[in-house]
């Protein structure tokens, strides 16, 4: 599988993300933001990052760029594109995502390990990851926290898109184990038609137990999986 | 040819900043202060001669679709 991994000015987990994918053995590439097209590309990853200096917004400058106009299309197409930390900011700003993240709760940039619970196995994103596994996942963000209306989380609830909620160790979805304030935990989600989601935990950074955890793969290998049975239309 | 836009958090979410700021007036021994909302002052200038209404129409789409996040923002706009 060919991944594209997006670089906007001041990306910076553009890398790891092409790292992880050659590591886990598929194809990955860089495309600069002012790329027109996605080449030949399996699935995109929108990375994390400061994006053009988080200025006016997070993300709110990166969803104009040249290449994003290929993304849409490439959504529309129900080709698989996957947001983290900053790329999910991105995607919402895009309106290829419902909702926002604003700024952390308690004000603090929070970098440390945190814990997922996956909700749904029904997705690209989630197909493969062992059930009741909690993932340990690293954060780093000062702006995580999701919003959405009342509307919109009733429409996430019935859809099933609500991915991923920040847990405790023993998988419990508690106030505590939510480290931004999140709108019911919530870390991660994807469209209705689920072949786009973000979420701000980093699994590209936890593939490979070394760096303190691996269980960013399953995210990953459910990619893969899914790619496999469904070939993204031409 | 000037514009002003003023951007502030919408009412239902959560503006922390605000807190803050509030806790701090309060510490500082400033009274009577109920709420605290922080937002974003922006200044457009616009080139001499420049046609007001359609200004102030480009710029209401702007501030709709760029400028301001109408999911967590609301925004003002002022032509001078």
């Amino acid at each position: 599988m060919n991944f594209a991994v997006l670089q906007f000015p001041a990306s910076n987990c553009d890398q790891d993300a092409v790292h992880a994918v050659r590591l886990l053995g598929h194809s990955a590439r860089l495309v600069w933001h002012k790329d027109a097209s996605l080449g030949d590309a399996d699935a995109v990853i929108v990375p994390g990052g400061f994006s053009y200096g988080d200025y006016l917004r997070c993300g709110a400058i990166a969803r104009f760029s040249p290449v994003m106009q290929a993304v849409k299309q490439f959504a529309d197409r129900g080709g698989l594109v996957l947001g983290v930390c900053n790329g999910f900011q991105v995607l919402t700003e895009a309106g290829l995502l419902p909702g926002a993240l604003i700024r952390n709760r308690d004000l603090q940039f929070h970098c440390e390990f945190i814990h997922l619970k996956t909700l749904t196995a029904n997705s690209p994103f989630t197909g493969r990851i062992p059930a009741g596994k909690c993932l340990r996942v690293p954060i780093a963000h000062g702006e995580g926290c999701y919003f959405a209306d009342e509307t919109t989380l009733a429409q996430l609830k019935a859809n099933d898109q609500i991915l991923w909620q920040y847990c405790d160790l023993g998988g419990n979805v508690t106030d505590s184990a939510n480290p931004n304030g999140a709108v019911q935990n919530i870390a991660g989600i994807c469209n209705e038609r689920r072949n786009v989601a973000g979420l701000m935990p980093h699994p590209e950074r936890a593939c490979e137990s070394l760096l303190g955890s691996d269980d960013g793969r399953w995210i990953f290998e459910s990619m893969f999986a899914a790619l496999k049975e469904k070939p993204v239309p031409a | 040819m000037k514009a002003k836009i003023i951007i502030t958090p919408k009412k239902a979410v959560l503006d922390p900043q605000g807190k803050t700021v509030q806790n701090a007036l309060a510490q500082m021994g400033y009274t009577g202060v109920t709420g605290v909302h922080i937002g974003k002052y922006i200044e457009i200038d616009l080139a001499p001669g420049t046609d007001k209404a359609a200004a102030q129409q480009a710029l209401h789409d702007a501030a709709h679709k760029f400028l301001s996040n109408p999911v967590i923002e609301d925004y003002k706009l002022e032509m001078e």
